[in-house]
């Protein structure tokens, strides 16, 4: 087999200087019974042609050839080729977690770096290495809350991710954590009346997450100021982190969860992305996941290293700030990457076009007679329309143009049965936008 | 330098700093197609929330400054591309470029997750078929692909076993864990809501069943089981551990961390485990990736089914496959979307080229991991004496008479051209020197090892210094960590005075 790099000659030559006279005797610690007898039945070996032709025949029966309006959590944007040029070279590709600092130097000062344009895009004093992704993000941004804290209570809006807040409620259960969730107004931003009616002194974090789920930039400042005024925190949570180019960041928040997949990620059926966690410095100490940090070698020069790392589990066991162990760190890498390539001003200018496309995206949906914009706050390259129809019946007529329309918000908040969550990015065209807009103004009409 | 170091030589290699002190305003590196819509005023539209400037202290660097700063860096790693990690429980094998390679298909790398499931068929297929192997690999009855990684697959893991004690009536309080274990295996039982309490290892290195008859009691929901332990030693009396927990109605989970001494030679299905993970990052060949993305799958048996995560892939009319996430008992979503997909394809890609053929990796692995107990014995001691499989612990315990340690040995082998193996784990080894080859290594590479091994031996009796004062050949010498972690530096900042840099 090709990945083994022994001849048969070898194998004999090592197996007499271990004693043994075939390889079966190597095995017989296990008892005789459950030593299988037969071959596993998998399908048969593919030479690397047929791997990769496996896996072409597979792409082809996706959506090769239909454009996308969907974000709602992932979002489709331009990536470099350097990004995968860089993520391939062996010895970033291949290398190990970098407990051994002398020799893994390329990736812990990229993790530095990573950190450090982490702090950047959301003005929070310190990042970590990475997490899973936004939604484990979000949910260990809340246990951290719960550890700074002592409380127990979590109130969290319904314009977060629906899916982060399924998965914060699978943690929640069994660390006794109690969430709550509170609703939005017709704005589309969180209803802070609502919000004030559950605060008390017994709640640890408030979520909120912006842009939220439908697109709608939150204002910050107040939410912070309530949380506050009664001892809680302010997580605030990402899933589209180009925004930051363009929309202020949420420094006013104490935590912040982010996903970076918008950086250079590509999309690949749901992951692997990376989260972020970031936070104030003097929360360090209860933050979850790998830190780098800087410092000196016997001789004086800078380097770096795994640091803190009495907050992590194969120091702490059962008292550790997190059980992460293997965390996103290629991933981490491409966004550290991207971001290094976009650069100040093209972030600035990515985050724009997403901007402007939008805009005239919900300009030529609104032309279309019974299509209106739902809620009236700001949004970036996310925004929420109403069809007179379903949407779900609208979908399947974009469908036979090769339109894959919006998000039916329907499917997670049953009180939207008739909106839609159009994304839009610098990577849509003028003229895929206005096909939508015919296609959409077709269905209507049918 | 000396004769004796046959596998690496200095070379002249790139200074870096860091990609923020290479900025300067108006250099950049991408260029856009121009706009085709007409331009909006920012400011206009998001009002106070509009930031006016670009993201502050943000690189401004050309195309190949970022390629070179990138490619320098990389230069500074060891990798699998250069040669072994005889890194114990970490399975370091060769990962297959050909994974990378579909993984970044279009048509794969391109699906969005919420795109209609009539358009992702192909995606889909490729979960349902990792998902048959792996449970032929296992020997249990149904799996989720959802967790993210080992830890993530312990998590979940120990949820199913809460979800299902809970519907008996009770969900029981405590989860035994070997001294051995990793240590995920206790962080994660905390998170599950569990207390943990430490089962000792016997003098053989094993579970100590008399103890353990003690410890299961009707308050234990479960015991995680590594197999082979840590020590690399097969738990021989599984069947019997297992039995022992089933009597008082307790689970058994089975970290499939050293998965690779057993692929294709026995199942743990078979051997009596409940629910087990797996590394795909480990045993299944996807890239570490300098720390990920990896991946733990959970494989159960059928009583365990009804609690798994949504969403879980179902089997419609006409062979069409959909993910469903209306299961009344499922734990629950332990992750957005569906997995770490990239990985997935990646450990398809890897078992596929294998075929049933994969026993002959796992039998090269303990074949290694032998070779060279075999070439250290003696060398080095040897605490557990029963056989190893695919991992051997060495104890550093015979180096100490002239105070040289497991961490100083491990620092010495990377003048020697290696990376380290894991040093001080597991905790019940006192001085461990943990080693796993697996299959990927040549005899020449493990020759080469066991020769390096032998030779700083030699030093520590004889020069011990220069093994303590280890290691002399890299690009910064041992690290100041205890300075690192009282005065935490953990970002750039323009303003910070930087000690003497490296470049």
């Amino acid at each position: 087999m090709r990945y083994l790099p022994k001849s048969p000659a070898e194998r004999q030559e090592m197996l007499s200087a271990v004693g043994a006279k075939t390889i079966e005797e190597l095995f017989h610690s296990i008892p005789e019974k459950y030593r299988l007898k037969k071959p596993l039945n998998l399908p048969a070996a593919m030479s690397e042609h047929e791997v990769v032709q496996y896996f072409s025949e597979r792409a082809k029966e996706n959506s090769d050839g239909y454009t996308s309006f969907l974000g709602a959590g992932v979002y489709n944007h331009l990536r470099s080729v350097i990004t995968d040029t860089i993520l391939q070279r062996g010895e970033f590709l291949t290398s190990y977690t970098p407990y051994q600092a002398e020799i893994t130097q390329g990736t812990l000062q990229a993790i530095f770096e990573f950190q450090t344009l982490m702090c950047q895009l959301t003005g929070q004093e310190v990042a970590n290495a990475s997490m899973y992704d936004g939604s484990t993000a979000t949910t260990e941004a809340v246990l951290m809350a719960e550890r700074l804290t002592g409380r127990g209570r979590v109130l969290v809006a319904r314009s977060v991710q629906p899916e982060y807040r399924e998965v914060l409620r699978t943690y929640a259960k069994n660390s006794g954590l109690h969430v709550e969730e509170f609703g939005y107004t017709p704005a589309g931003t969180v209803d802070t009346k609502a919000l004030s009616g559950l605060l008390k002194d017994d709640v640890c974090a408030v979520v909120v997450q912006s842009p939220n789920f439908f697109g709608v930039i939150e204002t910050l400042g107040p939410l912070a100021e309530s949380a506050h005024a009664h001892g809680a925190l302010l997580v605030a949570a990402i899933a589209e982190g180009v925004s930051l180019g363009a929309v202020k960041p949420p420094s006013e928040a104490d935590i912040v969860a982010m996903e970076a997949q918008s950086f250079g990620l590509a999309p690949s059926y749901g992951g692997p992305y990376a989260g972020v966690v970031a936070s104030k410095d003097r929360f360090v100490r209860q933050m979850p996941g790998r830190l780098a940090g800087q410092t000196v070698d016997q001789e004086g020069r800078r380097g770096f290293v795994l640091t803190l790392a009495t907050r992590e589990q194969h120091i702490r066991r059962e008292k550790a700030t997190s059980n992460i162990c293997t965390n996103q760190a290629l991933c981490a890498l491409a966004a550290t990457v991207h971001l290094t390539l976009l650069g100040k001003e093209g972030l600035r200018e990515m985050a724009e076009q997403n901007i402007a496309k939008a805009q005239f995206a919900l300009g030529e949906l609104e032309k279309i007679p019974g299509v209106k914009r739902a809620f009236s706050g700001p949004f970036f390259n996310e925004f929420t329309v109403e069809f007179p129809k379903s949407v779900r019946l609208v979908n399947a007529e974009l469908l036979q143009e090769k339109i894959i329309g919006p998000f039916v918000l329907g499917t997670t908040y049953p009180e939207l049965t008739k909106n839609a969550l159009v994304c839009v990015t610098e990577t849509t065209t003028r003229e895929q936008i206005e096909r939508l807009a015919a296609g959409v103004r077709k269905a209507l009409a049918a | 330098m000396n004769e004796k170091i046959k596998k690496a030589t200095r070379h002249t290699n790139q200074n870096e700093g860091l990609i923020f002190e290479k900025s300067s305003p108006g250099k950049r590196a991408l260029d856009w197609p121009p706009l085709d819509v007409p331009k909006v005023d920012p400011t206009k539209l998001l009002g106070e929330h509009h930031r006016t400037s670009g993201v502050e202290g943000f690189p401004e660097v050309s195309e190949i400054e970022v390629l070179r700063h990138f490619t320098r860096l990389s230069t500074w790693n060891y990798a699998i591309d250069l040669g072994m990690y005889p890194l114990g429980s970490c399975t370091m094998k060769y990962n297959p470029r050909v994974n990378e390679f579909v993984a970044r298909l279009n048509g794969i790398a391109t699906e969005h997750p919420y795109q209609p499931q009539e358009l992702s068929q192909g995606c889909l297929k490729i979960l349902r078929l990792l998902e048959k192997c792996l449970l032929e690999i296992t020997g249990m009855d149904a799996v989720t692909l959802q967790p993210a990684a080992g830890a993530q697959g312990e998590l979940t893991g120990l949820l199913l076993i809460r979800a299902y004690l809970q519907k008996q009536g009770n969900a029981r309080k405590t989860v035994l864990i070997p001294d051995s274990a990793h240590g995920t295996n206790p962080a994660t039982a905390v998170i599950a809501g569990y207390e943990v309490q430490n089962i000792k290892s016997n003098a053989d290195g094993q579970i100590d069943i008399e103890h353990l008859k003690e410890q299961v009691t009707d308050d234990v929901a479960a015991l995680m089981l590594t197999n082979p332990s840590t020590l690399g030693i097969f738990e021989q009396r599984i069947p019997e551990i297992a039995e022992i927990l089933h009597k008082k109605g307790a689970l058994l989970y089975m970290d499939g961390a050293n998965m690779n001494a057993l692929t294709g030679v026995t199942r743990p299905g078979d051997l009596g485990v409940d629910v087990m993970h797996l590394n795909l990052h480990k045993t299944f060949s996807t890239p570490h990736g300098g720390g990920g993305p990896g991946a733990g799958p959970v494989a159960v048996k059928k009583i365990l089914e009804p609690f798994l995560p949504i969403p879980v892939l179902v089997e419609r009319e006409g062979g069409k496959f959909a993910l469903d996430s209306q299961r009344k008992e499922s734990i629950g979503r332990v992750k957005a979307f569906a997995g770490n997909f990239g990985v997935l394809v990646r450990a398809l890609a890897y078992i596929l080229a294998y075929g049933p053929g994969v026993r002959q990796a796992t039998e090269d692995a303990v074949l290694n991991a032998n070779y060279i107990r075999k070439g250290l014995e003696g060398v080095y001691d040897l605490p557990y004496t029963r056989p190893s499989m695919h991992e051997v612990v060495f104890s550093d315990v015979l180096q100490k008479k002239n105070g040289v340690n497991t961490m100083d040995i491990a620092k010495r082998l990377i003048d020697y051209g290696f990376h380290p193996y894991t040093t001080a784990f597991p905790l019940i080894v006192p001085g461990a020197l943990m080693i796993e080859p697996t299959e990927s290594e040549s005899k020449e590479e493990c020759d080469l090892f066991i020769d390096a091994m032998k030779a700083i031996a030699q030093e520590a009796a004889v020069t011990p210094e220069i093994v303590k004062t280890a290691p002399h050949t890299t690009r910064v010498k041992r690290l100041d960590e205890v300075g690192a972690a009282r005065k935490p530096i953990l970002r750039w900042k323009p303003e910070v005075k930087r000690s003497e840099a490296a470049d």
